[in-house]
């Protein structure tokens, strides 16, 4: 009986990332294919991107300020408060923007997008939806999709602008750096590797974030409790994949020996 | 259990010559995780017919109607609409199929992010319709038929439950379906509010000859659309022998689902004067 159960459980559990799979390359191939929705996708690009900013932004400078407050201390050490700027830089842009960011707008959007596609599940929008002729993986996935892939990217881009102001704002403050001190010392660190890095990693990250919240949303079962459970499964869902993700790409990237 | 299936053969009648059904259930058996919700039924709705389904909460009522759009496939059995089977067909197989079916969910399932004007022109923009004066035309010949072209820029969180299910039976119809589908049209609404939506229902079969399915609690809307027709010159339900025509019962049958089987499925004569104590108390 336990056995049986068990077996269930790893064959329930083999079927869900098989359907996830096909569910990832149907969603993929829809952009090539009509009836594309444009206007589903800028409404979604405003929501995700747009609506992100504020929270992303206001993260990235917060983070920013502290880590150069916290190396500050160890620097300062050493008397070497001038690599301020460098640690700050390439801490954000490899991995801390990346990262943040993802977290951020996971937190925000895929539970947005599985508690708005849940409710449409249990409250029949989504069969309404397909016996008035859609496919809801065009009409409700695909568009969430290509908005959060186009838009994370940017946000990372900002966020790593933001985090290094905020590390500025600090140094000049704290360690009584000057601005071109500072920047200087900021700039010359990046090279292109980092920025190739962090800025493909949102990539991956994007369709976690969208996938993962749409993916609880259509499993949404039970009713109005159900969908409270699903946003939450989204978010935990989409966090744990994302930090997945950031772990092998990175470990990937060092086994081609790309830095 | 013995299933009452009804004795008569609806199309054979009076030498009425058998046409297709609009819909036709053979044997037809659906499980949920190994649970039955669905055990071998079978039944038919011919063209212009109305059929009204009663069952207990959880019998399979809703099941059922998404079996005929193909929202749902069966394990076993077919699902015939018009005569063509839809099991084997793909998800984008069964849109000129859905084509011919409207369906009003038992909430109204209306997209609440979009207006009522957005929710009734749905289905044309899906059928690439571009042209927005037709579009606008078409969307208020159908809000006008349902009475509520006042409505239009409203959203569906600002209606009431009956006019959230008037907007979905216009929603529905806007491309003139030969087949509709009303999961519980009337459930939760008060007396005067339902029977707005029975001669709704009355109206679009009797005037537009579209073949109807109603899934009911309330006995008494079944009656409502087994004894009365729409008269369009009076603008109200008329009895159906007053209006000359053969008796509305001929063309209105039972189906009753009991733990996923058919339980019964006949006449209005026939239910009405069957002794089975099941039927006794879902009638009392
Ligand atoms: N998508 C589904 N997954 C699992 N079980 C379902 C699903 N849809 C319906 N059921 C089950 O099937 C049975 C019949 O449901 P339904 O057709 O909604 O009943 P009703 O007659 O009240 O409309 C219920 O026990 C319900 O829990
Ligand atoms: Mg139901």
């Amino acid at each position: 009986m336990n056995g049986l159960s068990l077996d269930n459980f790893v064959k329930r559990k083999v079927l869900a990332v098989q359907e996830f799979t096909e569910y990832l390359t149907n969603s993929i191939r829809h952009l090539f294919t009509p009836p594309r929705y444009l206007i589903d996708t800028l409404i979604q690009m405003d929501v995700i991107g747009f609506g992100s900013l504020p929270i992303v932004l206001l993260t990235a400078l917060s983070i920013g300020g502290v880590l150069a407050l916290q190396t500050h201390r160890t620097l300062s050490t050493f008397g070497e408060t001038a690599l301020l700027g460098q640690v700050v830089a390439l801490s954000m842009v490899r991995e801390i923007g990346p990262l943040l960011t993802a977290l951020m707008v996971a937190g925000r959007i895929s539970s947005g997008i599985a508690s708005e596609i849940g409710s449409m599940l249990v409250s029949e929008q989504i069969d309404a939806m397909r016996a008035l002729g859609t496919d809801p993986l065009r009409k409700l996935v695909s568009p969430r999709l290509y908005a959060t892939v186009a838009t994370l990217p940017l946000l990372t881009v900002l966020s790593d602008f933001f985090g290094m102001m905020g590390g500025a704002l600090v140094s000049m403050s704290t360690a009584h750096l000057s601005s071109a001190e500072y920047w200087n010392s900021a700039l010359q660190a990046l090279h292109s590797e980092d920025i190739i890095q962090g800025l493909t990693k949102p990539f991956f990250f994007a369709v976690a974030i969208a996938l993962v919240g749409c993916y609880f949303g259509l499993h949404t079962k039970g009713g109005t409790e159900g969908v409270g459970r699903a946003t939450t499964q989204a978010v935990v869902g989409a966090c744990v994949l994302i930090l997945l993700l950031d772990f092998f790409y990175t470990k990937f990237l060092m086994a081609i020996g790309f830095f | 259990m013995d299933s009452l299936i009804g004795e008569s053969k609806p199309a054979l009648r009076d030498g009425v010559p058998e046409i297709t059904p609009a819909v036709e259930l053979r044997r037809v058996s659906l499980s949920f995780e190994e649970k039955p919700v669905l055990d071998d039924v079978s039944f038919r709705l011919g063209a212009g017919e109305t059929l009204v389904l009663l069952g207990v909460t959880g019998s399979g009522k809703s099941v059922l109607l998404k079996l005929i759009l193909g929202l749902l496939k069966p394990d076993s059995g077919q699902v015939l609409v018009d005569g063509q089977d839809l099991t084997p067909l793909a998800e984008t197989e069964l849109f000129p199929l859905r084509r011919k079916m409207g369906i009003v969910f038992q909430e109204g399932a209306l997209f609440d992010s979009l207006s009522v004007y957005e929710n009734v022109a749905y289905r044309l923009r899906e059928e690439g319709e571009k042209d927005e004066e037709q579009i606008e035309h078409r969307v208020r010949e159908v809000l006008r038929f349902v009475e509520l072209e006042h409505t239009l820029d409203k959203m569906p969180a600002e209606l009431s439950g009956g006019m959230r299910r008037r907007v979905s039976i216009a929603r529905a119809i806007v491309s003139d379906p030969s087949i509709m589908l009303y999961d519980s049209p009337t459930a939760g609404l008060d007396p005067v509010t339902a029977h707005t939506i029975n001669v709704l229902i009355a109206k679009l079969r009797d005037v537009q000859g579209v073949s109807t399915l109603v899934v009911t609690h309330r006995l008494a809307d079944a009656f409502v659309l087994a004894n009365f027709m729409y008269s369009p010159e009076k603008m109200a339900l008329v009895p159906a022998a007053a209006d000359g025509a053969t008796g509305r019962s001929f063309t209105t049958r039972f189906l009753v689902l009991r733990d996923g089987l058919v339980h019964f499925w006949g006449s209005k004569e026939e239910i009405t004067s069957n002794p089975d104590p099941y039927l006794r108390k879902f009638l009392a």
